[in-house]
């Protein structure tokens, strides 16, 4: 989530494309001795193991506990069709706000100077700190019915909080930081010697940033967005706050899930768990899929950090 | 940005019932026989959407501006609460409905582990050293908030109202209990899944539906000496029925509550009725039990609120010393 | 905002690119932020200082940001681990590993905080066996910590990653052909140049495991004063109709993860200014 390049150590130094990633252990006389290796192997993914594998399984094993009518038959509910809906128009209106938003702001911190940058840099970062419970706290005090603005909203039948609005209020939030964060890094590294030279070459400001600019970003971009998406759907802190858990209605899928829970239907609830789950298994592939692409085309490219900052957060 | 989502259609009318955690069940039920009973009444149809959650957090929701027709919630505090801090409803709210304005009742009782292995029989076998007792957080649920006022009550009545000794007796129970879930529902799931604790305390219509969904294999229900009359309590949210124009269905629909068939599908779903001809009809599935109210023991839940389980009082006593 | 005009850049649009930003930095962080500082401060300041510092308030700090450092610093040595066997090695199954580390990112904080409780309470797939062990994961404060560190996983491997993939490898050769031996290396040569990015990562971390809410609260237990963790207090707060003392804890909450991050952004300028 920096955005200062994280490997200043090395600034643009390219002697360091020595063979990588390529099993390059063996051709090195001073690598670990191979137990050596294989212990720091297996340390490393008993603790992968028993913090992601084992608890991502969890998931699936408790949804089909029941066996697959009952996985399906969780997914043909009204209530559980109307969660699903709420959260895909959630992230539908959150995530291309939060993608115009983070483009200017790499625009403006990335390829201009000025004082203050710091602050202006963790302002944007600051919703990722904040506590899920205080983003929606901030949201009732403004928009409830007894905070700043509440009683004209109500005056004129406006509803913001326990309705549609308050939600993607609240999910643009917490995703606000993501695809701004993950372009600032990328863009300061890139620099702006070609958009200066198609602009001394007679483009206008869009056409440099439509032609030169954003094919040099665009898988950090994606990166962004992939992540940004998976957190608005899954956002359930900040949104419970404000949803009023209206069933049918304001309910979102993280917060169906609790309900299920709630209401002893644990293999429903980890159904729809495992629907989440599975986006999130997606999203990384699809990440995957990123890195490695932006891995091939882009290696020889002006920017040759661009590998290392699509992994950064 | 101005609506929530369009899912029904214009004609209908739509109530939004806010209610507490544990009666999710019992509403499901009775809003699809009110809704049969209001359509043959009037030729109208009625869906009545449901909020549930802690009941606090949900009154909470009603002050902050969740447009409520009706409130459905544990404990009268709560529903003053609505009046205090928005002047949604009457100061005298409680007195516009029979009995309280609490149409079915319940109280607090202990769910043990087959063959009771801690004989686990009363009060006091809970405040005994090495008993794990599950209850949930005073804090933030309402039944946590009966449990704890039950204990007192009966540790008030066994020593001749001495306060101090209630109040080492209350210690006690909670230093017995490893987990403060914040709610009702988290801390059933805590003892039944997750197999924490020797006995949970919780309201009895969820000890009877737990025992109910799990199997009377797993679990025995008991029932101790005395217990709390715990009045889960209903309100019309009178600003926001009248804004909306619900304020006749809203009104219809609490009063159903009270119908022969709201009585009964209360009943079937664990809460004792008020109506004589339901209890005696489901008598078998409520033992009898000595029961104290709020008002007598402790004055009233604005007075056992300020006492007891606002910030410094002697709930947050017993964990800071 | 004509006297920030860069030197030397003829590129446009840095006025529209910086309006359109802090308009909408405004629009959604910043009025909403003030809100819970004018709210506090309509309280007054003695009620917000005996709020802030009321004993339970303070044992929750202590249990957030203590057990925070905890999984940031298991975070730092697992996550440097992982990171170093990601790059370094080659086993089967590397590249599904790799991309499993983003998980705690994506995965709903309540469904993470459900499935973690299921795997590590007593009757759960790994609480089982640690439980003949005596130890006791989920409802204490060991089981906010497996939470928090779940939540925080991801932060210092991908700080880690493309600094140790970036890593002159030549000057890992020459310091052992300097005769320096493996661990000297790793010491002398290669641990100096991660530190920063661990470090980072680690603060991110921890920047992040302070305001964590959903996925601890089913696997704390919530005990008063021992495994109650800060943003619990604030819906606590709320539920008895308190929102200056709610607002109160949220400022200290918002001041804490403020001044943490303007650490690392200026940590991160002052280490890429360090070379020059």
């Amino acid at each position: 989530m920096s955005a200062i390049p994280l490997h200043p150590l090395t600034p643009n130094s390219n002697l360091a494309r020595l063979p990588r990633r390529t099993g390059g252990v063996q051709s090195f006389p001073n690598a670990e001795p191979a137990w050596i290796r294989w212990s720091l192997i297996a340390v490393s993914l008993a603790f992968l193991a028993s913090f992601l594998f084992v608890p991502l399984t969890a998931v699936f094993w408790e949804a089909f506990r029941k066996g697959a009518a009952v996985y399906w038959a969780s997914f043909q509910d009204p209530d559980a069709r109307s969660a699903i809906r709420l959260t895909l128009l959630t992230a539908m209106i959150a995530v291309p706000l939060n993608l115009v938003f983070g483009v200017a702001a790499a625009w403006a911190i990335a390829k201009f100077d000025f004082p203050g940058k710091s602050v202006l840099i963790t302002l944007i970062d600051l919703p990722f700190a904040v506590s899920p419970v205080v983003s929606g706290l901030i949201y009732v005090l403004l928009f409830g019915a007894q905070g700043w603005w509440g009683p004209w909203l109500a005056a004129h039948n406006i509803r913001i909080i326990f309705a549609t609005p308050g939600i993607v209020l609240a999910t643009i939030f917490v995703t606000f930081p993501f695809v701004a964060r993950e372009l600032i890094p990328l863009m300061q590294s890139q620099g702006t010697e070609e958009e200066q030279a198609a602009i001394v070459l007679g483009a206008n400001g869009w056409q440099t940033f439509f032609r030169v600019t954003l094919p040099n970003i665009r898988w950090g971009l994606l990166y962004g967005v992939i992540l940004c998406n998976a957190r608005a759907m899954g956002e359930f802190g900040a949104v419970s706050v404000v949803s009023g858990h209206v069933r049918g209605l304001t309910n979102t899928m993280p917060l169906h899930i609790e309900i299920l829970y709630n209401e002893y239907q644990f293999a429903a609830a980890f159904a729809v768990a495992s629907l989440l789950a599975m986006l999130a298994l997606i999203t990384l592939a699809a990440k995957t899929a990123v890195t490695w692409k932006s891995r091939g085309p882009l290696e020889d490219h002006a920017n040759h950090n661009s590998t290392g900052d699509a992994h950064e957060h | 940005m101005g609506t929530t989502l369009p899912v029904h259609a214009e004609k209908e009318i739509t109530l939004l019932n806010v209610s507490y955690d544990p009666t999710r069940e019992l509403y499901q039920e009775f809003n699809a026989a009110f809704a049969k009973h209001w359509l043959e009444k009037t030729g109208q149809k009625v869906a009545i959407n449901q909020s549930h959650g802690g009941s606090s957090k949900q009154a909470r929701s009603v002050i902050d501006g969740l447009e409520a027709d009706v409130v459905t919630l544990a404990l009268a505090y709560d529903v003053d609460a609505i009046h205090e801090k928005a002047g949604l409803l009457p100061k005298d709210w409680q007195k516009r409905l029979p009995q309280n304005s609490s149409p079915y009742i319940s109280t607090v009782a202990f769910l043990v582990r087959k063959g009771n292995p801690k004989k686990i029989k009363d009060w006091d076998d809970l405040v005994k050293p090495g008993i794990s007792v599950i209850s949930p957080n005073p804090k933030t649920s309402g039944v946590a908030r009966w449990n704890y006022l039950a204990a007192w009550g009966y540790a008030l009545r066994k020593h001749g109202n001495d306060e101090a000794k209630a109040k080492d007796f209350v210690t006690r129970f909670y230093k017995n209990v490893p987990v403060l879930d914040s709610g009702a529902r988290g801390a059933t799931t805590t003892f039944i899944e997750r197999g924490i604790g020797d006995v949970l305390v919780n309201w009895e219509n969820e000890i009877l539906l737990a025992g109910k969904k799990e199997g009377a294999a797993r679990f025995d229900i008991v029932v101790p000496s005395i217990s709390i009359l715990t009045e889960p309590t209903v309100s019309l949210v009178d600003k926001v029925a009248n804004r909306r124009g619900t304020r006749a269905v809203a009104q219809a629909y609490l009063e159903y509550l009270y119908s022969e068939e709201g009585q009964e599908i209360a009943a079937r779903n664990y809460y004792r009725p008020r109506l004589e001809s339901a209890a005696v009809k489901y008598a078998r599935q409520f033992p009898k039990i000595d029961l104290f109210t709020i008002d007598e023991v402790f004055g009233g839940w604005q007075k056992a609120q300020k006492t007891h389980f606002n910030d410094g009082g002697i709930f947050d006593q017993i964990y800071i010393k | 905002m004509r006297f920030f005009a860069p030197k030397n850049n003829v590129l446009p649009g840095f006025r529209l690119a910086m309006g359109f930003t802090l308009f909408y930095l405004s629009l959604i962080v910043l009025i909403p932020v003030a809100a819970i500082f004018i709210k506090t401060a309509a309280a007054g300041w003695s009620q917000f200082w005996q709020t802030a510092t009321s004993p339970r308030v303070v044992a929750s700090y202590r249990l957030s940001f203590g057990v925070s450092a905890l999984a940031a610093l298991a975070n730092g040595v697992f996550g440097l681990l992982a990171a170093w066997v990601l790059v370094r090695y080659e086993f089967i199954g590397k590249r599904m590993v790799d991309a499993l580390v983003d998980l705690p990112f994506a995965l709903p904080t309540a469904v993470a905080g459900i499935s973690l409780t299921t795997v590590y309470a007593e009757t759960g797939w790994i609480g089982q066996w640690l439980k003949p062990l005596g130890v006791k994961v989920a409802f204490t404060p060991l089981g906010v910590l497996v939470a928090l560190t779940f939540i925080g996983l991801p932060f210092v491997v991908r700080t880690v990653q493309p600094v140790l993939q970036d890593l002159d490898r030549e000057v890992e050769d020459a310091a052992a052909s300097l005769g320096a031996n493996r661990w000297q290396t790793f010491y002398r040569v290669i641990f100096p140049a991660l530190w920063p990015a661990a470090l980072t990562g680690a603060t991110l971390a921890f920047a992040r495991a302070v305001g964590e809410y959903g996925s601890v609260i089913f696997i704390s237990g919530n005990m008063p004063m021992r495994t109650e963790i800060t943003p619990l207090l604030i819906v606590t707060k709320l539920e008895q109709y308190d929102y200056a003392g709610a607002t109160a804890i949220a400022v200290v909450m918002l001041v804490a993860s403020f001044s943490l991050l303007l650490l690392i952004n200026l940590l991160q300028w002052w280490s890429a200014h360090r070379g020059t």
